[in-house]
């Protein structure tokens, strides 16, 4: 089943077309990723799927973006219940300046939760599920800013979960990581995408092959191919996806 | 001249505008404490002013914090509000430009100008009188600048990654702002606080025009009263005793000292976070 159906996207920073005419059916617990040279329109692609770019002024969006079924751009959409279901990772690890249980109670304080009890246990299944419980649990009220880059990014991944989205959305999320915290998060995001729907953009075509299901290639604002994984850097249809996977630009 | 001579000239004068500047302010210190402290003792501290000298100067210290506490309460709300809509809510343009200008341009009027238009606004059209209200009113104004500009600062120093983290999460505009903005925001806030406090202390012209000089602690914020600073004013100017003058121009120093070094130690403990 598809979680994300995407028909004829365009996309514009104010004059400047982001996306063009992108249409694509993304399929529900498995893990796809946006490949690309940089400025291709991959991250944007990603923001427009939480609609995180309305942050940015200017912006415009022709098209249509059903998730489950609705249309996340028309007029009437809850923008909090659409990305309460549709949680994101970012580039750069940002746990908030709080500690450790207030960063992953945020989001479920946010929307109405004031059961310490529940609280408790959310935070707990999150930081379980982000593999981060064991070094965690015995210092939840220290602040998160004193873990490693890695502690922290998987810290972001559970105060994502910890609202209980459907898809999980990662923009590069290991890009500011050392090899062995980037290997971390691979592992925990093949395990999450037994459950979560998980669009992550990434520079790694290693990343990419190693993770995903599903391989998305964008290209000067175009999606170019998009396939299964090893269909994509086996034998990609378009030269331009066989020249940049083979490193050949970007 | 060889070019090493000149360079032990520049040296030199360097040195000495370093040592001059130091030596004024120690100067300075030196002599108000060497006039000033002899005559201070715990009487002089808690004792109500008595025309005749024998007392002390307990009201105009109750009268400055009244001032000071009275000025926080307005100023605090309307700095940090604005700052807010200028750095979270409005788009860049024509209204926030305007903004911006009258308030710069505010910064830069002579402060008795200030106390001029509270007396003339509050005591009289709007009819508060000589009193807390009007004077605390008037240096609502004359302290937004620094309320707002630090504010800015405090909120532009925020990491933009964290307002994405909490709308990612869905949380609210709303909760974004008090939750994670504001709280990031604090230590800076607090420095334009304790700056504004430093302020009031240490104001004389746009304090004593909408606030009057009488020498007893306020009842009420409709009654008038007389700040540490006005108070030393009037000691020199009138001539009254040099001698209460400059031990109040002590008592005066070592709060603004302690202010000066609370600041810092917020600012310090800002950066740190950061």
């Amino acid at each position: 089943m598809n979680c994300i159906e995407v028909n004829n996207l365009d996309f514009y920073y104010g004059d400047t077309k982001a996306l063009k005419d992108i249409s694509m059916e993304i399929k529900e617990k498995s893990i796809t990723a946006l490949i690309g040279p940089s400025g291709c329109g991959k991250s944007t692609f990603l923001k427009c799927l939480n609609r995180m770019n309305d942050l940015i002024e200017g912006t415009k969006v022709d098209g249509e973006i059903l998730i489950y079924g609705e249309d996340i751009y028309k007029g009437d959409v809850d923008i909090t219940a659409l990305r309460r279901n549709v949680g994101m990772v970012f580039q750069k690890p940002n746990p908030f300046p709080m500690s450790i249980y207030d960063n992953i109670a945020y989001g479920p304080k946010s929307h109405g939760e004031k059961r310490k009890d529940v609280l408790m246990e959310i935070v707990e299944t999150s930081l379980k599920k982000a593999a981060l419980w064991e070094e965690t649990k015995d210092r939840l009220n220290k602040s998160a800013l004193g873990l490693s880059g890695g502690q922290q990014q998987r810290l972001c991944i559970a105060r994502a979960l910890a609202v209980e989205p459907k898809i999980l959305l990662m923009d590069e999320p290991t890009s500011a990581l050392d090899p062995m915290a980037t290997q971390r998060i691979e592992e925990l995001m093949e395990e999450l995408g037994k459950d979560y729907s998980i669009v992550i953009v990434t520079h790694s075509m290693q990343q990419a092959a190693r993770i995903s299901d599903e391989t998305a290639f964008f290209y000067l604002g175009e999606l170019m191919e998009y396939d299964k994984t090893r269909r994509i850097f086996e034998k990609p249809k378009r030269s331009e996806t066989e020249r940049y996977i083979t490193g050949r630009f970007g | 001249m060889s070019r090493r001579n000149l360079d032990r000239i520049l040296d030199t004068l360097i040195w000495l505008s370093a040592f001059f500047s130091v030596a004024v302010l120690l100067g300075i210190l030196g002599f108000v404490f060497y006039k000033g402290l002899g005559k201070i003792s715990l009487h002089f501290l808690t004792a109500s002013y008595k025309t005749d000298l024998s007392g002390g100067i307990w009201p105009m210290i109750v009268t400055t914090v009244y001032l000071v506490g009275l000025s926080l309460l307005f100023v605090t709300p309307l700095g940090i509000g604005a700052a807010i809509y200028l750095e979270e809510y409005a788009k860049e343009g024509k209204l926030t430009r305007l903004i911006t200008f009258a308030t710069e341009s505010l910064a830069g009027i002579p402060s008795i100008i200030y106390g001029l238009f509270g007396m003339i606004f509050f005591t009289t059209v709007l009819g508060f009188g000589f009193s807390l209200l009007s004077g605390a009113l008037t240096m609502m104004i004359l302290l937004l600048p620094t309320m707002l500009r630090t504010t800015q600062e405090a909120l532009r120093s925020i990491p933009r990654e964290y307002k994405e983290a909490s709308l990612a999460l869905g949380a609210s505009r709303l909760r974004t702002l008090f939750k994670v903005i504001l709280p990031s925001a604090l230590p800076g806030i607090t420095t334009g606080m304790l700056l504004s406090i430093g302020r009031v202390v240490g104001e004389t012209a746009a304090i004593y025009l909408p606030l009057g000089m009488y020498y007893e602690i306020p009842k009420s914020v409709f009654d008038s009263g007389r700040t540490l600073s006005v108070h030393l004013y009037l000691l020199a100017k009138e001539g009254i005793s040099f001698e209460h003058a400059y031990a109040t121009a002590a008592v005066l120093v070592v709060v603004v000292l302690l202010m000066n070094q609370l600041t810092k130690f917020f600012k310090s403990t800002m950066e740190v976070k950061k």
